[in-house]
């Protein structure tokens, strides 16, 4: 089977100027958007407290939050979670002046005086301090921008300087193109994210590995083309094997978003687009970038 | 040739072997006594988001622990200097220091006393004006350093036995960083009364009642000098409504929680609800008779943690080292409580900045999921390499089985901590590890088309494809590292298995493939490949 006949051609680099402004439009959105609104922040880095519960009955989110009245909480952001009809909810509780650790007993008095004490279960909380998730926001921030970079000097002292700054260019595309479409499907920004950001990070950089390999291989081998010729060619070449790669990593991804539960679901999503967007950003911002410099020179 | 094909083979089948005799631990959960006397007995152990439990940080409030004892070289302060007639019109802490005031007579001999009888105070320094000489003192800051350490360890072995005496299996207590203490109870049922037994203060404190002022006035107006109120809690007749009860005390300590050698829970007797009897030690026991002793007639308050929990009448001299606290409380309390004083006080607060709770149904149904996505997505990559490569395909999947094992007995051997994160690591691992063979097959292709041999070109394909899979794993791995620094509990678990899925990788995708062709080169069967 072959998805890519050989000796295809795909004029890639003729696209490039348009690539880049659309590149370029969406990454500003997201950065106006990141500015403007803020990512939606967990209590990993927020602080505060997260309160799963579930429900035997068929409870309504009205319900929930008039459970919650009798202790005050009313006025938490309530979410459905899970599937349809598995009555779990995501409770976040944005009190964080009292002594953490106690609300959750809290919630759980105000669900027994409310439903009955056997009626529900609290499947999960999490609280983190101010201080704690202040440290963590900073920490998962350097995180990704130093991997960016180290992957960036890792392609420069692999191959060289330009294609490293298009890796590092191509790169910071994927993680923002990943933050817009997690702040447009409101998932909440938590550490498991960072984990995802710092995947995409390892994983999208593989695809422009390949395709510099191959410039690299074919500058030597065709000295008499122009370099926008071999640039094409090498993506062609390897574009079998980026679509593959990422297809068989979006089949695992597909099967961890339906199948693997809410709470790796944000995960899965990240992951998702991250991987979708490297395969983009490798042939539309990664190689041009290279010709650019050259141009520019 | 031959021979470093089956060398290789023997290798790797023994290198299988062993990964399985790793793994039996972890599938059978328990193993028979012969087996850990020479086998390996590790395993891999469900992180707390699998199993369920608890995972909590406290900071030490270590600046309590510095003030409580500045308030105490005061007190010595103010004996020396009153023994040495040295007067001083005034003497108050200011957070972790002392301000001092002297008059200008006797400020050379107030400065050469703390300098010699004081060696952990600094004088900070040392103002003088017409009326007098204001010193400023703190803790020498050596003093200071081992302070604050001694009572963040101190803590963490005050919880270690709670802990232990509350009776979870196999907790973890760990110190991270400067003031935080770690705590992990895998499978507790009760997070809410853990929080409580590790979060009490748990100071026992012994202090006489003031009967000479009035509560209520001293509640209007403040507290005289040498005095202080504290609250006790009264249930009302009626049960349901709790009162609080200001009581007036003379600020000074008698005895403290130190002294107590063994806490009980006894029953009560008709009305009265249990109550916890205390057994001090020798020492304990002396004092507490002098002190009874000396006050017969008077009201001896115990206070647990700023809470007076009763104040009983000193009818007589009490010998035999045996006090109780009674009070309003159930049998579930008076445990808890002879627990935490059992265990000691600790020497400063705790406060919990951090938690995660899980519990045990859910981490059932996430383990039920990774599952469930880890089949289904084998299952989806493992097809569509045998549709798209055939019987390269197939070879691919025939490492990716080897892949699985070898990370699951890394894992195993590590004693790694599985959670869904790292679930989710192993799912993405057999996404992605197809990619080296992909690389391989993809040149291998080329190669043929090119017009090349069989043999050319799986020795091509190898040999160039070889750089774009180790780069390509390299800066994975990489950012697998960082995100091992970064991270904590459950991402920690997906960067061990993003990382060590990697190395295995490697190994069975490229190695391990290749002995085959080797194999078949090597028999001179190699006519055609089916890719």
């Amino acid at each position: 089977m072959e998805i890519i006949k050989p000796g295809t051609q795909i004029p890639f680099t003729r696209y490039r100027r348009l690539a880049v402004v659309i590149s370029t439009v969406v990454n500003l959105s997201v950065l106006v958007l990141l500015f403007m609104k803020g990512p939606n922040l967990g209590v990993d880095f927020a602080g505060g407290t997260t309160v799963h519960a579930k429900f035997q009955q068929k409870v309504s989110i009205p319900q929930v939050r008039q459970a919650l009245g009798r202790s005050g909480l009313e006025d938490s952001t309530i979410q459905d979670f899970g599937q349809d009809g598995s009555n779990e909810f995501l409770i976040r509780l944005e009190k964080t002046s009292v002594q953490l650790g106690t609300l959750g007993e809290e919630v759980r008095r105000s669900f027994s005086q409310q439903f009955g004490a056997d009626r529900f279960e609290i499947r999960r909380i999490e609280s983190v301090g101010p201080k704690v998730g202040k440290d963590l926001r900073q920490r998962g921030l350097l995180s990704v921008i130093v991997a960016t970079i180290m992957m960036g000097v890792y392609i420069w002292f692999r191959f060289e300087l330009r294609f490293g700054l298009g890796a590092v260019i191509a790169l910071i595309h994927d993680v923002l193109i990943t933050v817009g479409a997690l702040m447009l499907a409101n998932y909440e920004f938590d550490l498991t994210i960072v984990a995802a950001l710092l995947t995409i990070v390892g994983f999208s950089v593989n695809d422009t590995v390949v395709v510099c390999d191959r410039i690299r291989e074919n500058m030597r081998k065709i000295r008499r083309e122009s370099l926008e010729t071999i640039v094409n060619t090498s993506i062609n070449e390897t574009l079998s094997r980026t679509i593959l790669t990422t297809g068989t990593a979006l089949l695992v991804l597909f099967a961890l978003f339906f199948l693997g539960g809410g709470v790796i679901r944000p995960f899965a999503f990240a992951l998702l687009v991250g991987f979708f967007s490297g395969v983009y950003s490798t042939i539309f911002i990664a190689s041009p970038v290279i010709l650019f410099w050259e141009k520019g020179k | 040739m031959q021979r470093g094909v089956f060398v290789r083979i023997v290798i790797f089948l023994g290198v299988a072997l062993a990964a399985l005799i790793y793994l039996v631990p972890s599938l059978v959960g328990e193993v028979p006594s012969w087996w850990s006397s020479f086998l390996p007995a590790e395993r891999i152990h469900l992180g707390l988001d699998l199993q369920g439990g608890s995972h909590l940080i406290l900071e030490v409030k270590v600046e309590k622990a510095v003030e409580n004892t500045v308030e105490r070289v005061k007190g010595d302060l103010d004996n020396l200097l009153k023994g040495k007639s040295v007067s001083y019109s005034e003497m108050v802490r200011k957070g972790a220091e002392i301000q001092l005031k002297v008059p200008s007579a006797s400020a050379d001999k107030a400065r050469d006393l703390i300098k010699s009888e004081f060696s952990n105070l600094v004088v900070v320094s040392s103002r003088a004006d017409p009326g007098g000489v204001e010193f400023l003192l703190a803790l020498h800051e050596r003093e200071l350093r081992s302070l604050r350490e001694d009572t963040v360890d101190q803590s963490l072995e005050t919880i270690r036995n709670r802990i232990d005496q509350f009776g979870v299996s196999e907790p973890i207590i760990q110190r991270r960083g400067r003031q935080d203490i770690l705590v992990q109870l895998p499978g507790i049922q009760d997070p809410e009364r853990a929080k409580e037994i590790i979060g009490k203060t748990a100071l026992l404190e012994f202090k006489l009642v003031d009967e000479v002022h009035s509560v209520e006035e001293a509640v209007r107006k403040g507290p005289p000098p040498g005095t202080e109120i504290l609250y006790g809690y009264s249930t009302r007749s009626n049960g349901a409504a709790v009162e609080k009860v200001p009581y007036l005390l003379d600020s000074r300590t008698l005895m403290t929680g130190e002294y107590i050698a063994d806490a009980r829970v006894r029953p009560g007797s008709g009305l009265e609800g249990p109550y916890v009897e205390l057994i001090l030690s020798s020492s304990g026991a002396r004092l507490f008779e002098r002190i009874t002793g000396e006050n017969v007639k008077r009201r001896l308050a115990i206070i647990l943690d700023n809470r007076v929990y009763s104040a009983p009448v000193i009818q007589e001299r009490i010998g035999g080292g045996r006090a109780s606290i009674t009070g309003s409380f159930d049998m579930k309390d008076a445990r808890d409580l002879a627990i935490v004083l059992r265990a000691g006080a600790l020497p400063a607060p705790v406060e919990i900045v951090e938690e995660r709770t899980v519990g045990p149904s859910l981490g059932r149904d996430s383990i039920r999921q990774g599952v469930i996505s880890f089949v289904v997505g084998s299952a989806l990559v493992v097809l569509f390499m045998v549709a798209y490569y055939k019987g390269a395909g197939l070879l691919a999947n025939v490492a990716l089985v080897f892949n699985v094992l070898f990370l699951l007995a890394v894992l195993a051997g590590f004693q790694a901590v599985l959670t869904l994160p790292g679930i989710a690591g192993m799912v993405l691992t057999m996404g992605m590890a197809v990619d080296a063979n992909v690389l391989i097959n993809e040149r291998i292709r080329e190669e043929l088309r090119a017009g090349r041999s069989p043999r050319a070109a799986v020795e091509a394909g190898y040999e160039r494809a070889l750089p774009a899979i180790l780069d390509s794993n390299i800066t994975t791995f990489l950012s697998g590292l960082i995100l091992f620094q970064f991270g904590t509990g459950p991402v920690k678990g997906f960067a061990v298995t993003l990382c060590v899925g990697i190395v295995t990788t490697v190994l069975t995708a490229v190695y391990l493939t290749r002995i085959y062709y080797d194999y078949r080169m090597a028999a001179r069967r190699l006519n055609r490949i089916s890719i």
